[in-house]
Order: C-alpha cells, then structure tokens, then sequence
C-alpha cells in the first residue's frame, strides 16, 4: 500500500485529490507552479512542493522536474488529476520507471486507447459499435463509392493525421463526395504531410452521451451515464446523470458495451467511454476512451453513492474491485454546472481577477468543488474553470429547480463568470425537456436572448 | 513628436513571437502600420493578438518575451507617424 501521494495537478480537481488522499490515510502532497503557492489545494494538503515556473510547459508539463519533486518528497504515488500529463504514456512510464504507483492505467493502455484508429479497431473487436465508416484509408472515388453502400450520406472526409476538429470535410451526396475527395486528399497532404483520408457517418443532430467505467484488470463496472451534450467550441459547459434520452434497454446496452471494452483491454482504474448518441434511430456509437477522472465525475458520484477518485487510488495499487455490478444502482438526478471565469456578455472572454466577495450556495443536495476563496487572486496562465456546481435532487425536473436556487444564492464579486449563463440555462424550455443535442447551446447562444421564452415571461412581468 | 504607450488590456503572458522558434513580430525601430500585430497576450490559455492602433515607428519594448502582465503593464512605446 501506498502512503504519500504527490498530486500533480492544480485548481479544484488538486483539491478533490487532496480531500479522497485524507479520506485514504495518505499524505497528500501538492506539486505547484510559482504561480499556484496560495492554492486551496496548496493550503489543504498535507505537504506542497513547488515544480517550476507558472508556465504550465515548464511545470504541470515537465516530467523530468516532477519526478525530481516526486522522489525529493519521498512519494510512493503520483495521481494526475485530468488534462496536463494525465493522458501522457511517456508520464505514466516515468512515474513507473521512478519506482512509483502512477494512479491510472499502465502507459501501454494510455497509448493504444490514446490512438483514434487504435481505440477504434479494439472497440470493434470488443463487439462495441463504432460509428460507420471506411476500414481503411481510401483511394480514388472509385473505391469510395463501395465504401458509401455501408456508411451512406451525409459523409465525412476525415484526414486520418487530423484531429480537434482540422481536416474534416462533409459531402452531402455523391457530386459533393466526387468534388471533395481530391480537395480533402490534397489538404491533408499540405495540412499534416500525410494525403490519407477516410470516410465516416456524418450524424449530424447527436447527443455526446458517456459511461463510466472502473477496472482492476480483470473485471470492470460501470457506475450508469452522463450526457455532456450542451457544449460550447466542443467544451462541456452543463453535464448531467443520468441522461434524459435513454430507455432502460438502450441504457443496459450502452453501459454493458462499455464493460466489454474496458474487459477486453483489463483496464486498471477509472475511466470514460465517450459515445455519440443519434436520437432519432436510437443507435450509439464509441468514439473515444478517457484513460482518467474526468471533469464532470462528481455527477456519477451523486447518483450512485460512490467515491470514484478513492476507489481509482485502491484500484491502482492494485487492490481488486469493491464492488458487483449489482451493487451500483441510479438513484436520483444530478447536474454539474462549470462556472468559468468568463464573461457571457463578452463572447465568453476570459475574465481573471480576484475574489472580493464569495458566498457558496448550500443546504439539501448541492455540492461544490472548487479553489476558490475571498481574497484569492486568480492567475492568467490556466484553464478558466474556477468552480463546479453541483446538485442532487429526486429527479430531473426538482434537480433543475433546485440548481436554479442554489444558483440564486451564489454570489461571487470580482470577475465575471458563466453562471448567469447556467441560471438561463436552468429555466429554458428545451433544457428542461431534455431536447438537445451537441450543436443546442451554440445555436442557443446565437439566438437574441428575447428569442428564450424564459426570457420573455420576465419581460411581460415587468 | 508624439509618443504613444501600448499598454496590456487584460492580465497575461506577453510573447514577442508567434511561437518559439520564430522571429519576433516586430523588431525595436521597426515602423508599423494600424492593424500590425506587435506581440500576443495568453490569459487563461487563449491567446490573443496585440495590434498596433496607429502608425508608426516601435521604439522600444518595456516588455519582453514571456513577461507576466497585469491589466494597464505598458508593453511598448510608439513613436507616432506625422
């Protein structure tokens, strides 16, 4: 068993760390930047010691200063929270080679689930559906065309060295595939020096729906779903458990597809199969695989009961799983709303400042994690997620009432932040139907903010 | 002659360059024209293009590659076309 665990990493999730370390009997030591020394998490945690300069390069990032920080504290485990290196293979080894628990799966898994082809052709061979496309690179149109029978239009041309979104094309039928296909072949050449392209189901209205998973290597459960379709530039803004679309069958089909993957690879830890969902013929699709905790797993933990960053820490140190799958039911409907330090009215621009006045919701069914603190000045260099909402209620319809009440009692003076946003979010119509999907909230945002009846009924009020 | 301040307009990380390995946007005693970029501010891991609002000649940088700013630093000094 372990004792010190270095946690490298920053912000909220450092201190979920730091909070799950105490709970375990371990030592919790935070590694910092020379701009993070008056964190929350720095404050909390048992030791800190700091790993280099505030850019995230020369510190969050740096591999060989934290293994030095790492055994200079004498840590017998590194836990790396999400983003920086918590999906770095080359860390994962490291922290190994250092003689270290790394709290997460062996970089071998990072790497292979890492790959979009990789995770894709083992997602396949673990009988779990992945969205229809060309088995392999196409040639001219010629070969496109047979590979069209099976995946059908809308299409999309995807460099096969792309990825975030570059080097995606969409052809409509045949002439636009006929005119696209040497456009997209010679982009792909000049964009990433590598001409491969393939063809993929274009499904235009889907919702991101994903599971959650947790391993020992030789068996997995899952702990049910989170839909994280309202997004922005393809960032989770509002997340919630369990999702508004599935029926129980789709819903026991998706999550035992998810089992077999993380059986068939003898995943260790926790971790996240991201689906795309299509409403209207009810089919899912895998199409990645989050090798860490993720951002929005705190929704998970309120409606199953489980601490889900404990248990990674069990499962690394290679206890086997606590729990049957029977052991894990829903119960309830939570709601994760991310309070960024951006402003709303300013096109979403990142607004660092200092907290002057702080005064956290509370009472029946709400959760907050977050850093912050008054008097707590935030710096320019990270990621702008400040603080997470969340809150449990009986069912989805008390859980959005009960979020607009407890966002009703947030009060943050100091900088702008997105939960003006989420308390608009809570009263619109669609939202409250469940009626969405990943392109919703831009399109939502796009509208005249007259256009939102929630809107609308104040104005007629006053 | 008239001199100008540009000053930081958010808090930030200042770059003179595009990316590491590139030369500078703009070299002292450089001229520039309005719409020039001069450098890139990053907060909270955007990043932003600092233009010239006028024309004229970059006299000098009281800010240098990856300096930290705070809202208002002055980062350059133009002297102003007549």
């Amino acid at each position: 068993m372990i004792r010190r665990l270095l946690i490298v990493n920053r912000g909220e999730i450092a201190l979920r760390i730091v909070r799950a370390a105490q709970e375990s009997g371990l030592v919790s030591i935070v590694a910092h930047s020379e701009a993070d020394t008056d964190t929350l998490a720095v404050q909390r945690a048992d030791e800190a010691v700091c790993i280099g300069p505030a850019q995230a390069a020369k510190s969050y990032l740096n591999i060989p200063a934290i293994i030095e920080a790492a055994k200079a504290c004498q840590a017998d485990a590194v836990h790396p929270g999400y983003g920086f290196l918590s999906e770095s293979a080359d860390f994962a080894q490291a922290v190994k080679e250092a003689g270290m628990v790394f709290i997460g799966p062996d970089a071998e898994i990072i790497a292979r689930m890492g790959d979009k082809a990789m995770a894709r052709q083992t997602a396949i061979e673990a009988g779990v559906p992945v969205v229809p496309g060309s088995p392999h690179a196409v040639k001219g149109l010629d070969d496109a065309l047979t590979v069209v029978e099976s995946v059908g239009f809308p299409l999309l041309i995807k460099a096969a060295a792309g990825g975030g979104g570059r080097g995606i094309r969409v052809a409509e039928d045949r002439d636009a595939l006929a005119k696209q296909l040497p456009l997209a072949q010679a982009e792909a050449q000049a964009s990433f020096g590598d001409g491969r392209v393939y063809l993929e189901r274009f499904i235009s209205r889907a919702r991101h729906i994903e599971v959650q998973v947790l391993g020992d290597g030789k068996r997995a459960v899952h702990f049910f779903e989170r839909e994280c379709s309202l997004q922005r530039r393809r960032q989770k803004v509002f997340e919630e458990a369990p999702s508004p679309a599935l029926d129980s069958a789709t819903r026991k089909a998706l999550c035992e597809s998810a089992v077999a993957l993380a059986e068939h690879v003898g995943y260790v830890g926790a971790g996240t199969l991201e689906y795309l969902f299509d409403d209207a013929t009810g089919e899912f699709f895998f199409i990645e695989m989050n090798t860490r905790i993720q951002v929005e797993h705190p929704v998970t933990e309120m409606v199953t009961g489980f601490d889900l960053v404990r248990e990674m820490i069990r499962l690394a140190c290679g206890q086997p799983l606590r729990m049957a799958q029977e052991d894990i039911a829903l119960k309830g409907w939570a709601i994760e709303m991310r309070i960024n330090a951006e402003d709303p009215d300013r096109d979403f621009f990142p607004s660092p400042g200092k907290v002057e006045t702080l005064i956290w919701p509370a009472g029946p069914g709400i959760r907050i994690d977050s850093g912050l603190y008054e008097g707590y000045k935030m710096p320019p260099f990270y990621d702008s997620l400040v603080a997470k909402l969340i809150v449990w209620d009986e069912d989805r319809e008390s859980a959005l009432k009960r979020a607009g009440r407890a966002l009703d009692e947030f009060h943050l003076e100091g900088f702008s932040t997105t939960a003006s946003l989420h308390r608009r979010l809570v009263e619109d119509p669609a939202v409250k139907e469940g009626a969405f999907d990943t392109t919703f909230l831009e399109r939502w945002l796009a509208e005249p903010a007259s256009n939102h009846s929630n809107v609308k009924e104040v104005i007629d009020e006053q | 002659m008239t001199q100008q301040e540009i000053q930081a307009p958010f808090p930030g990380m200042f770059y003179r360059k595009p990316s590491p390995d590139e030369p500078v946007y703009v070299e002292e005693g450089q001229v520039v024209q309005v719409g020039d970029v001069i450098g890139l501010v990053e907060v909270m891991k955007q990043f932003v293009e600092l233009k010239a609002e006028i024309s004229g000649t970059l006299v000098s940088f009281a800010a240098g590659n990856e300096t930290v700013l705070e809202a208002g630093d002055v980062i350059a000094t133009l002297e102003v076309s007549e």
